[in-house]
């Protein structure tokens, strides 16, 4: 093996990846790198090619055309061994014990026997599954299979993640202690992609979208600077007092409730005068921030108008 | 490599310790020794009812003396019918039945009647019974009247087997076949014939159920991120051949174990398989039972057992490998619906089934061109060819046939496995041929 730089190669780099099934062009021409620092959405309505793109970094398919590079290197044979894959549509053998199951998929992974029981019941500990261990699987609850099945994605310490629908399943509870397992391999350099249709999850887990719509690439970036880049110029306005008479027909006002306002500037406005404007007339402001678009506005915008 | 261990005996051990598994390869054995106890209880069963007849010879025919045999006594009586009448009945002394016959006329009539009287109706054990004592007594009474030697009679008819000779190429010695040669192969290649039917079909569809799960479950998303799909097919076909080993070699040991336990505790004994013989009218004697066991001994002798038992080993390996990637593919083609995707397993069943008739047909002319060009096909060789195998068919055949198997193997395997790996990963379209082809020459 040749030495690998991790201080300069993104973990995963997709460069004009495509695919196509027979007429229909799955992956088309997609490319993206995966920063450093940050857990990458992958989002995209159903049929958008996410899976497609999935198989190809997971090596169970090739591109037609392109280039996957895992650390800087395209990918081979050795890198499944590196990744770990919890499928949207994921499942156990049901009649086989929990822990000789986690011990399987280990291994299969390259652990050697030892290390996997080690590791086995340590997770299961962790997940306060230890006394599953040799119970078959179709004995337990759904979401503790869920949990199992994420215990055998990351059992291997994967120097990639990638999570498809993670938290389908899970309750409330569980949900958070997954949520934190994630961030926790994160913080230790685990890259992770997430992919789900939730787009609450995505505001809250990533930090960084890459948007595909019928096999392309649509919209990539930190979320942050996405929702900045979608800004409507629209701010939120809660206040005590008397508003200025002549409000309405300086500004445009969306919304009028009872001590709210929802306002929106024109490009040429500028938020301060406004600031200014209402101050001068003594109107006490308790909230005057902007109202950035949800991802999920941006995402039903962006994959409406294509299609 | 290491992948494929894993896989393997993943497939094995999570099969073998099944509860259904243990129970077939336990019970199978045991049932089939029941029943063989149950069977020879019933046959020996109807030895213990006791049966007084009372005989009237109106001719003399047995000249006093009538042997009885188990079960039935016989009692040569002088008294008038209807006086014998009146004794028949239930009890100690009674008779259960009276058989009257008349004063033969002429030694030359062919037919003979006479009567049996009772409050029953007679029983075709009986009757047989009792047709056979009286054609014993006419024919000694004929030899007398036409003054007959009883061994001038055995000498006209003469016993004549045909010795056969096979002239193996290249060897100068030519074996002696015993005339159960023949015979014995056929037993031996119908019982390998059928054992790879069976095989065929109960492993082959093991395997389709065990990829249809995989897939239905969705197991399959996660072990492909880990395995070759190849490898993972390759893997559960030789498990599961594990498995149907392991079940074949246990029966191998338990049924004849359990069945000669069966004899020892429960009296199938020469007594009672000689009565039994006797009453279906093919007494053999002990020399003659002997001489049986010896001929199909030396049949056994002649078969050329190092030949047979690696030929079908490697038949064996080959058929299952070459059906049991077919209904991989199939399997990896069907949707969570058993019922729908029943009708691809049809184009994989029809040449299973031709195969075991062409076996059948074969033991009969085992050199036909059917016999031959069947067993060098390799849909039909593995279930044809172990047939033919105790018959000495030509070595070129043998090798040729072997050749085209093992070709046929490995490439049906490729095929199926180009088939599987796009298969077990596409859950919306219903499985088709069509489909399938497409999946065939679909990149990876």
């Amino acid at each position: 093996m040749t030495p690998i730089n991790t201080e300069t190669a993104s973990i995963l780099r997709v460069e004009k990846v495509r695919k196509e099934y027979g007429p229909k062009i799955a992956v088309d021409d997609v490319s993206f790198s995966m920063p450093p620092d940050a857990i990458l959405g992958l989002l995209g309505p159903n049929g958008a090619g996410k899976t497609s793109l999935i198989r190809m970094i997971t090596t169970i398919t090739r591109p037609d055309s392109g280039q996957i590079y895992f650390e800087g290197q395209p990918l081979n044979s050795y890198h499944p061994t590196q990744i770990g894959y919890l499928p949207e549509e994921r499942g156990l053998y049901k009649k086989m014990y929990v822990g000789e199951q986690l011990l399987y998929l280990a291994r299969l992974k390259g652990l050697d026997k030892a290390t996997a029981t080690k590791r086995a019941k340590e997770w299961l500990e962790k997940f306060l599954l230890a006394d599953q261990w040799s119970k078959k699987v179709e004995e337990l609850s759904k979401g503790m299979q869920q949990q199992v099945q994420f215990i055998a994605t990351v059992i291997h310490e994967p120097r990639l993640l990638i999570l498809d629908e993670p938290f389908s399943g899970l309750d409330p509870v569980n949900t958070g202690r997954m949520r934190e397992e994630i961030r926790r391999l994160r913080a230790e350099g685990t890259g992770i992609i997430f992919s789900t249709h939730r787009m609450e999850q995505v505001e809250e887990i990533c930090q960084y979208i890459v948007l595909i719509n019928q096999g392309r690439n649509i919209l990539e970036g930190r979320v942050a600077q996405i929702r900045q880049d979608f800004r409507e110029h629209r701010y939120q306005l809660v206040y005590r007092g008397e508003l200025p008479t002549d409000l309405g027909d300086r500004y445009h006002i969306t919304t009028a409730k009872p001590g709210e306002l929802e306002i929106g500037l024109d490009p040429a406005q500028d938020s301060n005068a406004l600031l200014h404007y209402l101050i001068k007339h003594n109107v006490e402001i308790q909230i005057f921030q902007e109202i950035l678009p949800t991802l999920n506005d941006i995402f039903i915008r962006q994959v409406t108008q294509i299609s | 490599m290491k992948n494929l261990w894993l896989v393997i005996k993943r497939e094995y051990i999570t099969r073998v310790r099944r509860r259904a598994f243990i129970l077939a390869t336990l019970l199978t054995p045991l049932g089939l020794a029941l029943f063989f106890v149950i069977v020879t209880f019933i046959f020996s069963y109807e030895n213990d009812e006791v049966q007084r007849i009372a005989v009237i010879d109106e001719g003399n025919l047995f000249e006093g003396s009538l042997a009885d045999q188990q079960g039935l006594y016989f009692n040569l009586e002088d008294a008038p019918l209807e006086e014998l009448k009146q004794q028949l009945g239930e009890g100690e002394d009674a008779y259960s039945g009276i058989l009257v016959v008349p004063e033969i006329n002429n030694p030359r009539q062919a037919n003979f009647s006479a009567t049996f009287y009772s409050d029953a109706k007679l029983t075709i054990d009986l009757q047989e019974v009792l047709e056979r004592r009286i054609e014993r007594g006419l024919r000694a009474y004929k030899m007398e009247s036409f003054e007959l030697d009883e061994q001038l009679l055995a000498a006209l008819d003469t016993d004549v087997r045909i010795g056969s000779r096979t002239l193996t190429a290249g060897e100068e010695e030519e074996e002696e076949d015993t005339s159960f040669a023949g015979e014995v192969g056929a037993i031996i290649g119908t019982a390998m014939g059928f054992i790879m039917y069976i095989t065929v079909f109960v492993y082959g569809m093991m395997v389709m159920r065990s990829v249809m799960e995989e897939k239905t479950n969705r197991i399959v998303e996660v072990v492909v991120s880990s395995v070759r799909p190849f490898t993972l097919m390759l893997g559960k076909i030789i498990g599961v051949g594990a498995v149907g080993l392991t079940q074949v070699l246990a029966w191998a040991i338990l049924i004849p174990a359990l069945l000669f336990l069966a004899m020892l505790l429960f009296g199938f004994d020469a007594e009672g398989a000689q009565a039994m013989a006797e009453q279906q009218g093919t007494a053999m004697d002990q020399a003659e039972a002997q001489a049986f066991v010896d001929q199909a001994m030396a049949g056994l002798a002649t078969v050329n057992w190092w030949l047979v038992v690696p030929s079908f080993f490697i038949y064996f390996l080959g058929g299952y490998f070459m059906y049991a990637a077919l209904f991989a593919a199939v399997g990896s083609a069907m949707g969570d619906d058993l019922g729908e995707g029943q009708a691809l397993t049809i184009p994989i069943t029809i040449p299973v089934i031709l195969a075991f008739y062409i076996m059948i047909a074969a033991l009969r002319a085992p050199n036909s061109s059917m016999a031959v060009w069947s067993s060098l096909f390799p849909l039909f060789s593995p279930i044809v060819m172990p047939a033919r195998l105790p018959f000495d068919p030509p070595f070129w055949q043998v090798g040729l046939s072997l050749l085209l198997l093992i070709a046929a193997a490995i490439g049906l395997v490729w095929v199926s496995g180009r088939i599987y790996r796009v298969g077990i990963l596409n859950y919306g379209k219903k499985g088709s041929f069509k489909q399938m082809w497409k999946w065939f020459f679909m990149r990876d």
